[in-house]
């Protein structure tokens, strides 16, 4: 016991070490650029196009667990659950020269991409699930987006222990051919704890980047007057805006 | 010719710095989802292999829970941890530190010459054997160098979900993504466990020298 006891204290005091480096202005910089230099590395070793892996769908998880906001109960998304989101609307806007309000009749007509793939969500676990929506970069194209536009927000009816959830990414994964508004999971409209009707899949970064109940897509320049200004819900907490470390 | 190189010593120093707050801060990562899957996918307890302990706060970093304050120090220390490891490789196959004192000879794995060895170490003599290292030593010190803390930056690159699309071959080879994450968990302690050999050994063979030693470079000695 006196020995886990003695453990304890030089534990204790190498946190505390750390934790006193971190608070440094120096300390807390560093801890930041790490994520820009992961950024770095691996949008250099990657082409922007290349693909997360799909798998066959005999690999498909027997079932698909939610995470975060599982069944939200503010604003009229419980109505629109019970009218079985018929009347839902998904807005493109922002710096686009063509605003749109679509449907989902609207968004089911669009050409689309069916793709089996794995969330990994940040926590450390991973499901498999088939997931059909068009593509990001089709509804970019007819919103016609100006030049300004570097980054792809996305709005969703969930609040979160009191903050609207939102996400943001950059363009080169706003036009990634695997980055999709799906609206089906395995075949069948999707379950509200998934992010009914729609979600956002960003294939290759972590689960809380793939925004659930999206309203809306906004095209913006900077990302420093939405939420807190770090680019989403989680962000805005302390986690990493690239998430595919 | 010092007892330990320039390079070694740097190495060793940092490197520890790096595995020591690596090793905690996953702890707290490990806190996020307490569980260890095969294959591709995983995410309950009827799929898990193994059901992981909750890690007390005083061996973690930040020291309470935050998974998100633990990827910033996970991710910031990766980066010397793969290059210094790096950078170790190639200074010891240069100024041949590898092939002087760490590779095996083949009659070192003969039976005989490994019971030996044992019953030397038990006997607390350790400076047993031609050359610098004996053959605990050097299986202890390859393995460390050439397997644990490889494999702890390969596998962190196999969970990397933004590495997949160029490095999906790893992830095959290993298993699957989860399989890559328990790997990645078992090298950890596998690590952890060197460590506690090492450290005791360190304290059984004269802790002030040997130290010293891995700081100053020792004295000279004829190779």
């Amino acid at each position: 016991m006196k020995r886990r006891g003695f453990l304890a204290v030089l534990g204790a005091a190498f946190v505390a070490g750390c934790n006193k480096v971190a608070e440094t202005n120096a300390g807390s910089k560093l801890l930041g650029a790490a994520e820009k230099w992961h950024e770095g590395a691996h949008r250099f070793l990657t082409d922007r196009k290349a693909l997360a892996p799909e798998y066959p769908r005999s690999a498909i998880s027997s079932y698909f667990r939610g995470n975060g906001s599982v069944d939200p109960q503010n604003g009229d998304y419980p109505q629109q659950a019970a009218d079985n989101f018929d009347n839902w609307r998904l807005e493109v806007r922002g710096l686009v020269d063509n605003p749109m309000s679509l449907s989902l009749d609207n968004i089911r007509r669009l050409p689309q991409r069916t793709q089996v793939t794995r969330h990994d969500c940040v926590e450390g676990w991973s499901a498999i699930g088939e997931w059909t929506g068009p593509q990001l970069s089709v509804l970019l194209d007819a919103a016609k987006l100006r030049p300004e536009a570097r980054f792809v927000v996305f709005r969703c009816a969930d609040n979160l222990n009191g903050a609207d959830y939102y996400e943001s990414v950059d363009l080169i994964d706003a036009y990634h051919p695997q980055t999709i508004v799906a609206h089906r999971l395995n075949g069948e409209p999707i379950p509200v704890r998934n992010g009914a009707p729609l979600r956002m899949r960003i294939e290759r970064q972590l689960g809380y980047k793939h925004a659930k109940y999206l309203t809306a897509i906004e095209a913006v320049a900077s990302l420093d007057d939405i939420g807190e200004g770090n680019g989403g819900y989680w962000e805005d907490r302390g986690y990493q805006w690239y998430a595919g470390i | 010719m010092k007892r330990h190189k320039l390079s070694t010593r740097l190495w060793h120093w940092i490197n520890l710095a790096c595995v020591v707050v690596l090793f905690m801060s996953g702890l707290t990562i490990s806190n996020a989802h307490p569980r260890l899957y095969w294959g591709d996918w995983g995410f309950a307890p009827e799929q898990a292999w193994l059901m992981v302990p909750r890690f007390p706060d005083w061996m973690t970093i930040p020291g309470y829970y935050s998974l998100a304050v633990a990827r910033d120090w996970h991710i910031l220390m990766a980066w010397p941890f793969a290059i210094g490891l790096l950078f170790m490789w190639i200074a010891m196959l240069v100024n041949r530190h590898f092939k002087r004192d760490i590779a095996t000879a083949r009659q070192e794995w003969k039976p005989a010459a490994i019971a030996g060895d044992i019953k030397a170490h038990l006997r607390l003599d350790f400076d047993h054997g031609q050359g610098k290292y004996n053959f605990l030593q050097k299986l202890a010190y390859g393995l460390v160098l050439g397997v644990f803390l490889p494999m702890m930056v390969f596998t962190g690159i196999a969970i990397s979900p933004g590495m997949e699309p160029t490095f999906g071959w790893l992830v095959e080879i290993l298993g699957g993504r989860q399989s890559a994450r328990s790997l990645h968990f078992i090298f950890a302690f596998a690590t952890l466990g060197f460590f506690i050999v090492h450290v005791l050994l360190v304290l059984l063979a004269g802790p002030f020298g040997q130290i010293r030693d891995m700081i100053t470079g020792g004295r000279s000695y004829e190779a």
